[in-house]
């Protein structure tokens, strides 16, 4: 039975996204299907950011891949002829289904992520910051470059707008799924000691370089998907659709939310799609003197950042999950006691005899 | 086309651009050498001292050099603000923590701009004696170009006499290789990052005076992508090492400007993806830079 427990709010999320598909008009599934999404790229950073320790801001460049991965794989034929006329042949005759499309973009995303991965993580940590941005660089200036698979900055309009919110929140249960299982296995714990102290972890017999490239490339395969996804919601993608902005929303959701915590990721993105979403109609609306407060919603979001930073800086949720958190305000289902606490209950049984 | 007079024209250029990277590489290394810090906001600092500027040529009608010198102080001062806000309650906290808030600010300044000043470029009108161009040589360029190199080489010359002879520099050289025991030694170390930081800016603000003075144009993002070039030119040269950012500094203008000028156009339009691709062969060849020390990690 309670391995089944977990079934419960799969069923329940995807109802309701099933629901809100026929009710709800055009602008609200488009930012439920956003939360999805935001949720999805909060999600796999955290793996880097939270739990391996490795500060990535190349995230943008990993959904960049799979966006136009997708949108090359899964555009009609007859478009292509169009829109991409010099695309080889045997990229021009193919038109494959969005998920066959989804997981080759990932593929590739993985791919590339661990290719760079093994000269930067060579390095500390924060080096990755900036070799992780520069790729986002590379990536934006190949798209804007590659003029027969990228359409240049003109970008690669009239995608099949795939992204219903069934899909939207179909692959975002997978990547919490996945990732909570991840994160929840030895080798999740094998990135949390690499985090907490390199040396006594290496000490341990954790494979540092192993751990923390393995953490990097799952970010990106996730971060490809969300992507994928994106393109297929806005159907048109350009270079720019994937700056450094989108790199900077992600990271101050998983900040904001916590740092090490898959629901405070999960809380971050909800909170960090909404949010500026409602400012953005103040910047049209609070306009003063005719001239409207662009960049008020980003100002507010990197204040929050700021402020979250020098008073609350494990974040929202510090490093607790849900169950955790409904267990201490008792409600809900107990967490299963980890493995350690499991096996010293054992011994204490076994050494008070009767 | 690969005249001398073309190649001389392309090492002027560079020289021009590696001047402007090597200010900013430097402010990034001086303080990285200090708190470890990676400043992203560092780029933005060149962002706001190019408006100060401006404000000062157009609004108030100041001469160029009162111009300049505006921008540095007003920038400095900006730079201590910022320092004691965002970067010193920090101290101690995980390294990431104080480039979260350089992110941060980051985008507090972009999309402060961009909401006081709008997004919009905004053209530089130089006054007419600094656009002028001299024919010497079979060359033409214009004072600017002249200006941009000599006022970068002041600078470094005048930093490396500060960092040589000065106790306040002695402090910060000294802060680079242990805060902590520097502490011990009786020196304020606040004081000493206050004026790291404060150096930090003043030579980005010029830098980026400089910048807008040569491509014409400012708007909220001037700085950024500069920025970020120049932490690969710190990189380069050896990051924590001020002789290595300016060495880093004019090897990334030259190897940026000959890549665009020697290569097939088709191929020019790579230029940014050329210069972080360099970042990654660096740093898996010699990752602690061409002057840098191997970092030793303190655990």
């Amino acid at each position: 039975m309670k391995r089944l427990v977990p079934l419960i709010p799969i069923a329940v999320v995807m109802g309701l996204a099933g629901l809100a598909q026929s009710a709800l008009n055009d602008y609200y599934q488009r930012i439920l299907a956003v939360i999805a999404i935001n949720v999805i790229l909060a999600v796999s950073l955290n793996l880097t950011n939270g739990y391996s320790g490795d500060f990535s801001l190349g995230h943008a460049a990993f959904m960049a891949i799979g966006a136009y991965t997708s949108a090359i794989l899964t555009l009609p034929v007859r478009m292509k002829a169009v829109v991409l006329p010099d695309l080889p042949p045997w990229l021009g005759q193919v038109e494959l289904p969005f998920a066959v499309a989804v997981v080759i973009g990932s593929g590739l995303a993985a791919l590339v992520a661990f290719i760079v991965g093994i000269p930067v993580l060579r390095l500390r940590g924060h080096y990755l910051a900036v070799a992780t941005l520069g790729l986002m660089v590379i990536v934006q200036v190949i798209a804007l470059n590659w003029q027969p698979f990228t359409r240049g900055a003109r970008g690669i309009n009239g995608l099949p707008p795939f992204t219903t919110l069934l899909w939207a929140y179909g692959w975002m249960l997978v990547t919490i799924a996945v990732i909570w299982r991840i994160v929840h296995s030895s080798f999740g714990r094998a990135m949390m000691a690499v985090r907490e102290d390199e040396l006594a972890a290496a000490c341990r017999g954790v494979p540092i370089f192993r751990t923390r490239l393995l953490a990097f490339v799952c970010g990106a395969l996730f971060a490809s998907i969300a992507g994928a996804l994106w393109a297929h919601l806005i159907t048109a993608i350009t270079p720019s659709s994937f700056s450094f902005l989108i790199t900077f929303n992600v990271v101050a959701m998983v900040v904001i939310g916590g740092s090490g915590s898959i629901t405070g990721s999960v809380i971050g993105a909800v909170l960090m799609t909404l949010l500026p979403e409602l400012l953005r109609r103040f910047e049209t609306a609070l306009a003063i003197g005719g001239q409207p407060l662009y960049g008020l919603s980003q100002i507010v979001v990197a204040l929050m950042m700021l402020g979250v930073m020098l008073f609350r800086p494990q974040g929202l949720m510090g490093r607790r999950e849900l169950p955790e958190v409904l267990a201490a305000m008792g409600i809900g289902v107990p967490t299963r006691p980890s493995r350690v606490e499991a096996a010293g209950e054992k011994t204490a049984q076994a050494q008070t005899p009767g | 086309m690969l005249t001398p007079s073309y190649v001389a024209q392309q090492v002027i250029n560079a020289l021009n651009i590696g001047s402007i990277y090597a200010l900013v590489a430097i402010g990034l290394t001086v303080v990285y050498g200090i708190l470890r810090l990676i400043n992203f906001a560092h780029g933005d600092m060149m962002t706001v001292g190019a408006y100060v500027a401006l404000a000062a040529l157009t609004a108030l009608a100041m001469p160029a050099v009162a111009a300049l010198l505006i921008a540095m102080l007003v920038v400095s001062a900006l730079g201590i603000v910022i320092e004691r806000l965002a970067y010193r309650p920090l101290r101690g906290a995980p390294e990431v923590a104080m480039l979260i808030t350089s992110l941060a600010i980051s985008s507090l300044i972009q999309n402060g701009a961009t909401m006081t000043l709008t997004a919009q470029p905004r053209p530089v009108r130089l006054p007419a004696e600094l656009t002028q161009r001299i024919s010497a040589l079979g060359l033409s360029f214009a004072v600017m170009d002249v200006i941009i190199i000599a006022l970068a080489i002041a600078l470094m010359v005048a930093l490396t006499l500060f960092v040589q002879r000065t106790t306040l520099g002695i402090a910060m050289r000294a802060c680079s290789e242990n805060v902590r025991v520097t502490q011990l030694m009786g020196i304020d170390v606040n004081r000493v990052i206050a004026v790291a930081f404060a150096i930090s800016a003043g030579l980005a603000a010029a830098a980026g005076v400089l910048w807008t003075g040569k491509f014409g144009i400012v708007d909220p993002f001037t700085g950024f992508l500069p920025g970020l070039k120049a932490f690969v030119a710190a990189v380069i040269g050896g990051i924590g090492n001020i002789p290595g950012a300016m060495l880093g500094g004019y090897l990334l203008g030259f190897a940026e400007v000959f890549f665009v000028a020697f290569m097939p156009p088709e191929v020019s339009g790579y230029r940014d993806a050329f210069v972080f691709v360099l970042l990654l062969i660096v740093l898996l060849v010699r990752p602690s830079g061409l002057l840098g020390a191997r970092e030793v990690n303190r655990a």
